[in-house]
């Protein structure tokens, strides 16, 4: 590892820990501490297994499309979880949440988040010319038919059962199930299990389909096990706290533009530092300087998206 | 001791051999067929060029000889095995290719390029030997003093030159590279070739290639195979195929030869 890499990373580690440190203890009497700490542990959880999945998720989706200016929300993922949400209130009632426990909800967004996934790998990587720009269309026009169906669902139900739904519809932090949160480190633990074998591939992978074909990877297969795993994260991600994938490019990128490298073992830990880092300090930045007046996926749209901009005038330049 | 290396050779494919053969294989894109019904033989230890008009099939016949490419019918076999038997880490230490458009979207140095085409021998961990062949395929492509450039400082013949060089660290017994003359001035295409001879003769690697310059063709290759319109147009040996008659079948076009230093050179510019 080269120094530069190593003291970033150092930086990255200090940063990190001392935002969780000031997140946990901010404003904290010592007769609060039974109340409140368990609690903000949960949030600190929740932000590191959410900046990770999300940051991992993305970076190889970025990987396997060759193209970094993508997050897997592209092609609808998140938007079929509002769908999965918005329908089970829809057809249920609120009675349909309680009805269905938290984690069979959860088990089944990510069943059918699965599916899409395979759905679009048997659409996409079937026969070989497969083309990048037939991804994104095909997923912008899924994410919008299914952000539109949501939208008409939610306006034909009872107020009431609308709020139910608008609590999943921003990102936050802080109410987060503890249930689901046991649920998720399991899953994606799981995940990670299951990709593992598969890491090894990706620096490869980078180099477009035919490199990677030609250096013996069993191209599709790795395809396909990567665009489960992509779903598996999102919808741990979306489910635990709600729709927040352009956090995933924001991290990425900053990740690539500190540490000028192609090896994804130190790109990933980056991103996962660069997304915890965002993270926290946003949490902090929404609780502790804003009052909750807005939620936290405005703030990181916002940056996010000045920073998307930022990068697509700079590429249209070189 | 003897004996039994008599018995290794025996079951390995010796030179002169076929050991790339294609039989009765099509293939269509979107109902229009591409590559129709040709089979063809190549022999070990031989370069063998790929010849024909623009559109001839030439790219989509290499590529699934190299399963870039599946194809719809008849069979590619390896060593006489179904390329569709091997594993793909077990293929890509045989057989290795290079298309003609290679871009890629992360930021490399040439060294760095180069040592990917180690990736089936070692993964992402590469021993001494590994970083040897490494050396080695960036001498052979005379990259040695732009080894630590980044490939989007390069021009496209430097880029190409190492691209050649990460299939040649891949050390593979047959080597497909699709036109890889292309963006190269005459002295690296020259020097390119006669790599590719040496390649040949000194290790016996089995080496195709797609060529434009039929003149490439005839002065370094053993076989020549004539593609046009999706069909087989010829093959056989180079001095066999490099007559005005043949030529004439394959280009429509009246091509005169003369004899330069014991090389067919064919005339066709004007």
């Amino acid at each position: 590892m080269q120094r530069k890499t190593k003291w970033i990373f150092i930086t990255l580690i200090v940063l990190s820990i001392s935002l969780i440190a000031t997140f946990l203890f901010i404003g904290l009497t010592p007769a609060g501490w039974d109340y409140a700490l368990p609690r903000r542990g949960r949030s600190v959880a929740a932000i590191i297994i959410v900046g990770s999945a999300i940051a991992f998720s993305t970076l190889i989706f970025q990987t396997i499309t060759n193209n970094r200016i993508l997050t897997p929300s592209i092609i609808g993922l998140d938007s079929l979880y509002m769908l999965i949400q918005t329908a089970l209130v829809f057809f249920f009632g609120t009675l349909g949440l309680v009805f269905f426990s938290q984690e069979a909800n959860f088990l089944m967004s990510i069943v059918f988040m699965v599916l899409f996934a395979l759905l679009l790998y048997a659409l996409l990587f079937r026969g070989e010319q497969q083309n990048i720009y037939f991804l994104l269309l095909v997923g912008i026009v899924f994410g919008t038919l299914f952000g539109s169906l949501s939208t008409f669902m939610q306006v034909l139900i009872d107020p009431n059962e609308f709020q139910s739904i608008q609590n999943r519809m921003f990102a936050s932090f802080s109410n987060i199930n503890v249930d689901l949160l046991w649920l998720s480190i399991i899953i994606l633990l799981l995940t990670l299990l299951y990709v593992f074998p598969y890491l090894k591939y990706l620096d490869t992978l980078a180099l477009g389909r035919d490199h990677a074909v030609n250096l013996g990877i069993p191209y599709d297969k790795v395809i396909r096990r990567f665009l489960i795993v992509i779903a598996i994260m999102v919808s741990v991600s979306t489910a635990l706290v709600g729709p927040i994938m352009f956090l995933g490019l924001l991290v990425v990128n900053v990740a690539r533009e500190m540490l000028p490298t192609f090896r994804h073992s130190t790109l990933a830990i980056g991103s996962i530092l660069v997304s915890v880092v965002a993270l926290v300090g946003g949490t902090l930045l929404v609780e502790r300087v804003f009052a909750f007046s807005a939620p936290l996926s405005v703030f990181i749209n916002f940056i996010g998206g000045a920073y998307f901009i930022y990068l697509l005038l700079r590429g249209t330049k070189n | 001791m003897a004996l039994n290396m008599l018995e290794r050779q025996k079951s390995q494919f010796e030179t002169g051999d076929i050991a790339l053969e294609v039989k009765n294989v099509s293939k269509s894109f979107d109902g229009k067929k591409v590559v129709k019904d040709v089979s063809i033989g190549v022999r070990k230890g031989s370069i063998t060029s790929f010849i024909g008009p623009n559109g001839a099939g030439k790219s989509t016949l290499i590529s699934m000889m190299s399963r870039l490419m599946s194809h719809d019918s008849g069979e590619v076999l390896v060593e006489g095995k179904p390329i569709k038997s091997y594993k793909s880490d077990e293929l890509a230490k045989k057989v290795s290719i290079l298309k003609q458009a290679n871009n890629i979207n992360i930021r490399l140095t040439v060294r760095e390029l180069v040592s990917f085409g180690r990736f089936p021998h070692s993964r992402n961990r590469l021993s001494k030997a590994d970083w040897g062949y490494v050396d080695n395929a960036i001498d052979y492509m005379e990259l040695r003093d732009m080894q630590d450039k980044y490939l989007d400082q390069l021009s496209g013949g430097q880029k190409q030159r190492a691209f050649i060089a990460m299939v040649l660290a891949q050390d593979t017994d047959y080597i497909i590279l699709d036109e890889p003359l292309n963006n190269l001035d005459m002295k690296h295409s020259v020097s390119i070739m006669k790599t590719l001879r040496k390649l040949c003769d000194d290790l016996g690697k089995t080496i195709l290639i797609v060529v434009h310059d039929i003149n490439f063709a005839s002065c370094y290759s053993d076989d020549i195979i004539a593609m046009k319109d999706g069909e087989l147009a010829a093959q056989g040996h180079c001095h066999e195929i490099i007559n005005p008659t043949t030529l004439k079948k394959i280009y429509d076009m009246d091509i005169g030869i003369e004899e330069v230093n014991c090389n067919k050179i064919c005339v066709y510019f004007t």
